[in-house]
């Protein structure tokens, strides 16, 4: 026989004003297998608890029912208080009289009448559950960082010197991200690349970071603390042991006007190349589409028609033959800081956006977007620093910013605010005037949200001491007349129409997530939103965490973020592995599925709709070992309790621990029985 | 080709004559039958709408009902005004709550909204591929090719984008390959979609001047011989407000209807396509096409006959040399 005991919670007024907890600790006393009831203010503080060990003590009780809030606030508190008083604390539930009645509800009879239902409803569940014991899987100390930005950098920096090692994972040719192709960063307007590039170095000679550069991950398996991951090394053509980065690969290619990725289109590269001077490493990746003895290959011709690359290389480091080769590594946690990238305003656009008509999607040519700037004005920018325009190589003596293009423009497909917009632009007002000191810097904005220390007298920095022209105001159409580029606005402010004759305009283009972001959200099993950011376990309180376990995300990636943050967030995720990997074994609570595998008919309707890919084919095998059926395994560190599995198993023979079917249609008898 | 219901509007039969005779014209050399609505009423445009939602809506459902009525699913409304009335209309009734049930005792006829409104461009841009073919049979030369016209679309015809969306409401393309299937450049200019001044150009004709003055030059800057238009009111806005500019001394620019171009690459006469009704004289611009057409056809026939020439000369030495 159960001897169960009860606790209703006042929680201040929160329950109490609604539900009179006196009457449901009375009403519970005469309820089958329910051995103490009692009432007080707050069960959850210490004298709460002391209350609830004293009663499990005193009365020998074999189960606990706190009737107060979501098991989500203080499941963990009482289970706690349960194991230390020696009661196994799975035999502890709580019955939500808060959130799923005092709070919902007004009439005070209705509602106690409600809460003694919802405790019964417990009771009857708690009478079937069984000691449980915590799962136990084994962790593997060596973290993946997936994208080599400055917060990916930063994350494995601080996994790494932590005393763990870590994978890095780049796409590119080249770590460092879009801050390596900054000039000057706000509000300090201190050179990005002086101090990016000690970082990039840093965990470059790192003993415990072992970087893979020119490489995306291909597959995830596993699970917390044990993820099988693939990755795929892009066949760079170029030997990485033997090339020592002289460079003369690239003096000898001929192929030297291929727009190059770095410059933001303003520059160009050849097809053999090192994407930047400061590039980590400093090893070059050969561009095959653009090569032009691949390009004879794709052609059918017998002999190549190139090869100076290779000829010139006096390493023998470059080899035409190599192919993509996979890596596995098993990994115990994954930081995602795949970045950004920027909103085009081109008619060609993926589904949802739409472009910008009005400016001519994007088809004149002083019409250059932020990262453009950027290069503009970086000493080691296509022009050295001086703002030239694209068109014609003239300083222009007029520029225009325009803020929010893309950004909070629900009509374009973006409805969000890319918040780092308002700020570089006024630096590159203020770069502008700086480099040009006879030149006019006129910004067309909604509203200015400099918000983050040091922001907002930065911005009027730009107004006030560099003499930036601020119109409160959108800009209606960009065109190009003869030699300037005609920009039609409208002051909000006066109410009066605009019309600027620019020699360049850049727009503040909005941030989006990166391509193919998606796809790796899949592989990982994290959700994205609408417009494919990362999504955070918790907006306020698991803010670089994910709904899958173990991994973790950092930066531009997870929504519009500015350098501190994106930081901030990546130190973080180091701080969330290191915690993670401070124990040999992860807990788990076993709120998981167990499969019966005497009655399972291995039909493996389960597999197919689990969402977490926890479950799989095992074989059943004779005493002498021959195959004579197959049932499904569920891998307790994989699954996450939803429960799916069992709502479709055929045979009945998949059950959550923790919700058992048994356990469920007491419940639902509790309900029906008690009046 | 099965026949379109047209609903002329009140332009149509009176400003712009010209507009409603080239349609004619161009549909019956290409085929299309043209079917009046009969006991067609006003659209309401500006006014009905203004006024009242319900009769702004009304009004044109009135149309569509009898196109529906008598057997039509489609509805061709040249005027912009009216295409941008007959197609809001459509839409509220389809995506409003409610609209939909009033409307057979409204309109005292049964109505349930089937027949789709095209205007005069997407008309012929879905001909597009025809007219190409006409050119390019024709025996005599064709007076437009390589000729420079800019598209100018206005703000009804292509706006807003939820009642149009035939095309890009910024960017719009479709009269552009129109131009092209006749055999002319389409001109990449600025002021495709700019305001024309619509109806102020009783009220407030200063302004209506100046908006005006600048599509023209940015035409004209573009290098447009002609700008090519789709709207009885811009139209008018551009062609008639130019005797103010001409006193100026501005060059003349002239201004044609997009059926009036199809009409004259397909060889029709101008006088067919009411060229001879705008305030601008079109005659010069015409004179000049012919020519250029006739001094182009003389020196290709000339080439081809020195080619022929020369292709006889190297066939008679090769002869000589065997």
């Amino acid at each position: 026989m159960s001897r169960i005991g009860v606790f209703v919670c006042h929680c201040g007024e929160n329950i109490g004003r609604t539900v009179d907890c006196e009457a449901v600790a009375e009403a519970l006393k005469d309820h089958p297998g329910v051995a103490f009831t009692e009432d007080y203010k707050y069960m959850c503080s210490d004298p709460g608890q002391q209350l609830v060990k004293k009663a499990i003590e005193e009365n020998n009780l074999t189960g606990v029912v706190v009737a107060a809030c979501s098991p989500h606030m203080h499941e963990k508190t009482f289970r706690r208080a349960c194991d230390q008083a020696g009661l196994n604390q799975y035999m502890c539930e709580m019955a939500n009289v808060r959130e799923h009645c005092s709070w919902i509800h007004e009439d005070r009879g209705e509602a106690t009448a409600k809460a003694i239902d919802i405790t019964r409803t417990i009771v009857e569940k708690v009478k079937h559950n069984r000691p449980l014991e915590s799962i136990r899987i084994p962790v593997t100390k060596r973290a993946l960082v997936i994208g080599g930005g400055i917060a990916g950098i930063q994350a494995a920096l601080d996994i790494a010197d932590g005393g763990h090692e870590v994978v890095l994972v780049e796409k590119e040719a080249s770590i460092g991200g879009h801050m390596s192709q900054l000039s000057e960063t706000f509000p300090t307007l201190d050179c990005s690349q002086c101090i990016l590039t000690p970082r990039m170095v840093e965990a470059y000679q790192h003993p415990n970071i072992k970087l893979h550069t020119w490489s995306e991950v291909e597959k995830v398996d596993g699970y917390i603390g044990n993820f099988n991951v693939t990755i795929r090394k892009k066949a760079r053509s170029v030997n990485e042991d033997l090339c020592n980065g002289c460079g003369d690969c690239q003096a000898s290619c001929p192929a030297k006007r291929i727009p190059s990725e770095f410059e933001a289109g303003l520059g160009k590269r050849t097809a053999i190349y090192v994407p930047f001077p400061q590039a980590v490493p400093n090893i070059p990746v050969l561009d095959r589409q653009n090569c032009t003895l691949f390009k004879g290959r794709r052609k059918g011709l017998a002999k190549d028609v190139c090869g100076k690359c290779q000829e010139v290389c006096l390493k023998g480091a470059v080899d035409y033959d190599t192919e993509d080769t996979f890596i596995e590594e098993e990994i115990g946690a994954i930081v995602v800081a795949t970045g950004f990238q920027l909103y085009n305003i081109g008619r060609e656009q993926p589904e949802g956006l739409k472009g910008y008509g009005e400016y001519g999607y994007g088809k004149v040519p002083d019409v250059i977007d932020g990262l453009q700037f950027e290069r503009l004005a970086s000493a080691s920018g296509p022009t050295e620093g001086a703002i030239l325009r694209p068109s014609d190589g003239k300083e222009p003596k007029t520029v225009v910013f325009v803020h929010c293009v893309g950004s909070r423009d629900p009509e374009k497909g973006i409805s969000y605010c890319s918040k780092i917009c308002c700020m570089y632009n006024a630096k590159h007002a203020m770069l502008y005037k700086h480099k040009v000191h006879d030149g006019r810097a006129v910004a067309f904005y909604m509203d200015i949200r400099a918000g983050g220390k040091g922001y907002d007298e930065f911005s009027r920095r730009a107004i006030e001491e560099d003499g930036a022209e601020y119109i409160r105001g959108r800009v209606s159409r960009i065109f190009r007349d003869g030699d300037v580029v005609k920009v039609w606005g409208y002051d909000t402010l006066s109410g009066e129409q605009v019309v600027i004759n620019a020699d360049m305009v850049v727009l503040a283009t909005a941030m989006r997530p990166q391509d193919g972001v998606r796809e790796l959200a899949q592989k990982l099993s994290v959700s994205t939103d609408e417009h494919g950011f990362i999504n955070e376990a918790h907006p306020k309180l698991r803010p670089v965490e994910t709904n899958t376990a173990g991994v973790f995300v950092a930066g531009a990636c997870q929504a519009p973020r500015d350098i501190p943050e994106a930081v901030a967030m990546a130190s973080a995720t180091g701080a969330k592995v290191m915690s993670l990997f401070s124990a040999d074994e992860l807990e788990r609570e076993p709120a998981v599925a167990i499969v019966n595998e005497n009655t399972c008919i291995g039909c493996m309707n389960c597999a197919n709709v689990c969402a977490y890919g926890a479950i799989e084919q095992r074989e059943i095998c004779t005493v002498d070992g021959h195959v004579c059926g197959h049932v499904a395994y569920v891998n307790p560190g994989v699954c996450q309790g939803c429960g799916t599995c069992q709502a479709v198993c055929l045979s009945k023979s998949v059950e959550l621990q923790t919700f058992t079917d048994e356990q469920i249609f007491s419940e639902i008898n509790a309900l029906c029985y008690w009046e | 080709m099965t026949d379109v219901a047209y609903y002329p509007g009140c332009s149509l039969h009176g400003t712009s004559r010209e507009f409603d005779e080239s349609l004619r014209a161009v549909a019956a050399d290409l085929g299309i039958g043209l079917a009046e609505i009969r006991d067609w009423s006003c659209c309401g445009a500006s006014s009905g709408h203004t006024t009242d939602h319900l009769l702004g809506v009304a009004l044109p459902a009135r149309n569509l009902a009898l196109a529906e009525a008598q057997g039509f699913d489609t509805v061709l409304a040249p005027c912009a005004a009216c295409y941008n009335r007959l197609s809001a209309a459509r839409l509220a009734i389809a995506t409003e709550d409610g609209l939909a049930e009033r409307m057979p005792d409204l309109l005292d006829r049964p109505f349930s909204n089937s027949v789709v409104v095209h205007n005069a461009v997407e008309l012929l841009r879905d001909a597009a591929a025809t007219i190409e073919q006409k050119v390019a049979v024709a025996t005599a030369p064709n007076r437009l090719k390589g000729v420079k016209l800019a598209a100018y679309y206005g703000c009804l015809l292509v706006r807003p984008v939820e009642v149009c969306g035939y095309d890009d409401p910024e960017q719009p393309t479709s009269m552009d390959d129109v131009i092209k299937a006749c055999g002319a450049d389409a001109v990449d200019w600025d002021m495709k979609v700019e305001c024309c001044g619509g109806a102020f150009s009783v009220s407030r004709t200063a302004s209506v001047l100046r908006l005006g003055r600048a599509i023209i030059e940015n035409a004209r800057s573009h290098g447009a011989e002609a700008i090519i238009v789709a709207c009885p009111l811009c139209h008018s806005n551009l062609d008639l407000r130019q005797k103010a500019m001409a006193r100026r001394g501005e060059e003349p620019m002239p201004i044609l209807f997009v059926t009036q171009m199809v009409g004259l690459a397909l060889g029709l006469a101008p006088v067919d396509l009411g060229m001879s009704r705008h305030f601008v004289d079109t005659a010069p611009f015409i004179a000049r096409l012919v020519q250029q057409a006739t001094e182009r056809a003389a020196a290709e026939k000339l080439a081809e006959e020195e080619a022929a020439a020369k292709a006889a000369a190297r066939a008679e030495k090769q002869k000589v040399g065997a």
